[in-house]
């Protein structure tokens, strides 16, 4: 194991499971966080957006009233990481009356049980 | 009396017990993750109409922005305050409870 790893040759499949708001509490921008270490590492990473996850990539946000860092345009520099594969939640956008043009990147949006399918098939998944 | 909730009403039923333990004539303020809920169209958007009958609905407004929204995306009959809006509604309505 620690051979391969030395090897650079292991590339695991790590998922991040993103369900919470940003601004009210640290998740969203902590997985932000996390999802770039493992962007660093060049492992086969893929994010759902799912619940209130949705709301992380909102179009729009402006931050000056609250003195908090907008970091919704970092979502945007993930492509940059190679980082494109990015699923969101059909039923959670429609219960909150979005739809994929109030996102600020180019999503999948996926059923809940196709994203039970893609969670399945992963080696690792992250939950914020 | 006042009664302010911080949490997403897509998570917690914070706002839904604020507002089914509020008397009426209370008002109610969304800040922090319950701005959700002043959205003009969700799930949660009946819930809120329902309560604008007896109640008054405000939203803080930089937090409204901060998650994204405009303020002519809130539901109607909902009041956007900013933070001197937020003063006020404490000093003129008696006792303030929060819904955390």
């Amino acid at each position: 194991m620690e051979d391969e790893m030395m090897e650079g040759g292991v590339v695991k499949k790590f998922m991040y499971v993103n369900r919470k708001a940003p601004y009210g509490t640290i998740y969203a921008l902590e997985s932000l966080e996390v999802v770039l270490i493992a962007a660093a590492f060049e492992q086969d990473v893929s994010l759902i957006f799912m619940d209130d996850g949705v709301f992380q990539i909102k179009k729009g946000q402006k931050t000056d009233g609250v003195d908090m860092k907008n970091f919704s345009p970092t979502y945007r520099a993930l492509e940059m990481y190679d980082i494109e594969k990015l699923y969101v939640c059909k039923e959670s956008l429609e219960a909150r009356g979005m739809s994929e043009d109030d996102l600020i990147v180019d999503v999948e949006v996926l059923e809940r049980a196709a994203l039970q399918d893609l969670m399945d098939e992963q080696d690792v998944v992250f939950s914020f | 009396m006042l009664h302010i909730v911080n949490k997403s009403p897509f998570e917690k039923n914070s706002l839904e017990q604020a507002i089914s333990n509020s008397k009426d004539g209370s008002a109610i303020l969304l800040i922090e993750d319950a701005v959700y809920a002043a959205k003009s169209s969700s799930s949660v958007a009946e819930m809120v109409k329902g309560a604008l009958g007896q109640k008054t609905v405000h939203v803080l407004g930089p937090d409204f922005n901060a998650r994204g929204f405009a303020d002519e995306d809130v539901l109607e009959g909902v009041t956007i305050v900013d933070y001197s809006g937020f003063v006020d509604l404490v000093e003129n309505n008696g006792t303030v409870q929060s819904w955390v």
